[in-house]
């Protein structure tokens, strides 16, 4: 009997694992085949995917998804690197809209999220309400305000446009509140039966404490601006200022093989950041999922 | 005292940029839209009320863009929350190499969407991957992105998307079922299933509250994917909100924007609110 029920279990283990096998390949499939894709001959990407870049081919073949190239090239590498400054420009471009952003909204977050740890005040909860709501709203809501002000300070398409809203952006101060109303009061007495003022407290307690959740929204900002595409159409309009995440699409039809290679190179940063810091990634993730305590 | 009023002033003091930031750009220019979303022409100060609202529900565009992004949002947001609670179930099932499966299903929530839209080109093009593969079946060829199921491309793109960062929210819920109560159930001799069902989703509701609303926030951004595999102006199925909102700021309609942004306000805000109402009274035998 108990036999029975312990080969029925390994019987459902089995079959559990091979279902995840199943999601994982679907899941990681787009960049495997990107991956692949790159380090094709602009020929061979021709020969495979032929009507789907270049509707001018008139044939109307099927697609060729293949695991391994016929020939691996590094080309198109050299091309996007060395002889086409378009999309390394692009890909400056898009460090110079994330990364102040990333590093000045943590900056505003940790200073308001003390804030709100240590005010006692009956009108905290209200706040923090209200920055809870604004968090929730989407981009399409969002949006109109940041562009009427940018309009008003006479900053719309330029990239402080994007820059100032994203680093008011409340996303940071909800999480950063989060955690920092978990850390015990203990921490701090000692400091202030010394004396200690506020902004002692915050630099040489809170923030240290904070590490790690600060590593983990640098990560969940990173990643999140890095993939913008609303905010760089509405509020900077200028091509010439897009980041890499709009152009990439704009290829032109016998430039796969060029795009292929950039799409990897965009895709780095994020993955680099995420494999180096997962423990840190999926914390915030579930930091963020205290909406209610 | 004196001393403590300093360091009362100065710690509110650390709030002031943060308030600066989110007044400026966010409450403030929020009450002017919603007075030019009251008046009428973009100098002018006259009242006209619900007139702006009344002309953006009877613009054809407008009303194309919110039926379309209601219906996706009402296809794929129980699907997001599903199918990543099943997603977490299986990383919690005992099975093999669980952190890799782990960093595999959260991978789509790290990378660009830009950088994987030449896959999808590739995928559900006329001539592309997915007919190839059905033709096998003998199934007839759809041109995906312009027939009537290129809704379903988008559901499924999102859930490719989104579904590791809500296994992850799941995953960090379990934790809050209490070892103790599942105990209990087990020496009762309760199913997996029962024990689901009666315990856990109890304890997971707050949890699913709020993937749900995210998962709603994040099922408007289905945007970015559209607008970079088919532009400004796509197929019908897929004119979303984004789109609408984009093509009017080109325009620079004031009245259309700010009435257009204030009703999709509310209309999160009640949709927020009920989810809320829902998830009070179905949590709250467990509610201390």
């Amino acid at each position: 009997m108990r036999k029975r029920v312990g080969k029925k279990k390994t019987a459902a283990r089995i079959v559990l694992f091979i279902v995840a096998l199943l999601v994982a390949a679907a899941f990681i499939m787009p960049m495997l085949l990107t991956l692949v894709n790159s380090f094709e001959t602009q020929s061979e990407l021709s020969s495979n995917y032929g009507t789907v870049f270049d509707p001018r081919q008139s044939m109307s073949e099927d697609v060729n998804l293949k695991l391994i190239p016929d020939r691996v090239t590094f080309s198109q590498y050299g091309t996007v690197l060395l002889k086409s400054p378009d999309y390394l420009y692009k890909f400056w471009n898009s460090v110079i809209l994330v990364v102040p952003i990333v590093v000045f909204q943590i900056v505003v977050a940790l200073l308001a999220a003390y804030g709100f740890t240590r005010w006692r005040g009956r009108l905290r909860e209200l706040v923090f309400f209200v920055y809870i709501l604004l968090m929730l709203m989407p981009y399409q809501v969002t949006l109109v305000p940041n562009y009427l002000v940018s309009d008003w300070l006479g900053i719309l398409k330029t990239r402080w446009a994007v820059w100032l809203p994203a680093i008011a952006s409340p996303f940071g101060v909800f999480l950063l509140t989060k955690y920092m109303r978990r850390i015990p009061k203990s921490y701090t007495e000692a400091a202030q039966l010394d004396g200690a003022g506020g902004w002692i407290i915050f630099k040489s307690i809170y923030v240290p404490v904070c590490r790690t959740i600060i590593l983990s929204l640098a990560i969940l900002l990173f990643v999140d601006y890095w993939n913008m595409v609303e905010q760089p159409l509405v509020l900077l309009k200028d091509v010439d200022k897009f980041p890499l995440s709009v152009f990439l699409a704009e290829i032109n039809s016998g430039e796969q093989g060029i795009a292929f290679a950039a799409a990897v190179i965009y895709m780095i940063p994020p993955v680099f950041l995420f494999l180096y810091g997962e423990e840190d990634f999926v914390q915030g993730i579930s930091i963020s999922g205290r909406l209610k305590d | 005292m004196k001393h403590r009023i300093k360091n009362r002033i100065s710690e509110k003091a650390f709030l002031l940029p943060s308030f600066l930031g989110v007044g400026l750009f966010f409450v403030v220019p929020f009450i002017v839209v919603f007075y030019y979303s009251l008046v009428e022409g973009q100098l002018g100060s006259r009242f006209v009320f619900l007139e702006n609202f009344k002309a953006l529900f009877e613009n054809a565009a407008f009303l194309l863009a919110a039926k379309n992004t209601a219906v996706f949002s009402a296809v794929s947001v129980p699907l997001a929350v599903v199918l990543a609670l099943l997603l977490a179930g299986l990383i919690e099932s005992k099975i093999p190499g669980k952190s890799v499966f782990r960093v595999i299903f959260l991978s789509p929530a790290v990378v660009p969407i830009a950088s994987v839209v030449l896959i999808w080109q590739v995928i559900f093009h006329y001539n592309g991957a997915l007919n190839g593969v059905l033709g096998r079946f003998g199934i007839a060829r759809i041109d995906w992105f312009k027939s009537e199921y290129n809704q379903l491309i988008a559901v499924a793109l999102f859930l490719w998307k989104n579904l590791g960062y809500n296994m992850i929210l799941f995953l960090a819920a379990f934790n809050n079922v209490p070892k103790d109560v599942l105990e209990a159930a087990d020496i009762d001799g309760a199913g997996a299933l029962r024990k689901f069902f009666k315990i856990k989703l109890r304890y997971l509701s707050p949890s699913i509250l709020f993937i749900a609303i995210l998962s709603l926030i994040n099922s408007f951004k289905i945007f970015r994917e559209v607008f970079l595999l088919a532009g400004s102006y796509p197929m019908e199925g897929l004119y979303m909100l984004q789109h609408f909102m984009n093509n009017t700021f080109g325009s620079l309609d004031y009245q259309k924007l700010s009435s257009a942004a204030v009703v999709m306000c509310l209309v999160m805000a009640v949709v927020i609110a009920v989810m809320f109402i829902i998830e009070k009274r179905f949590g709250k035998d467990i509610e201390q």
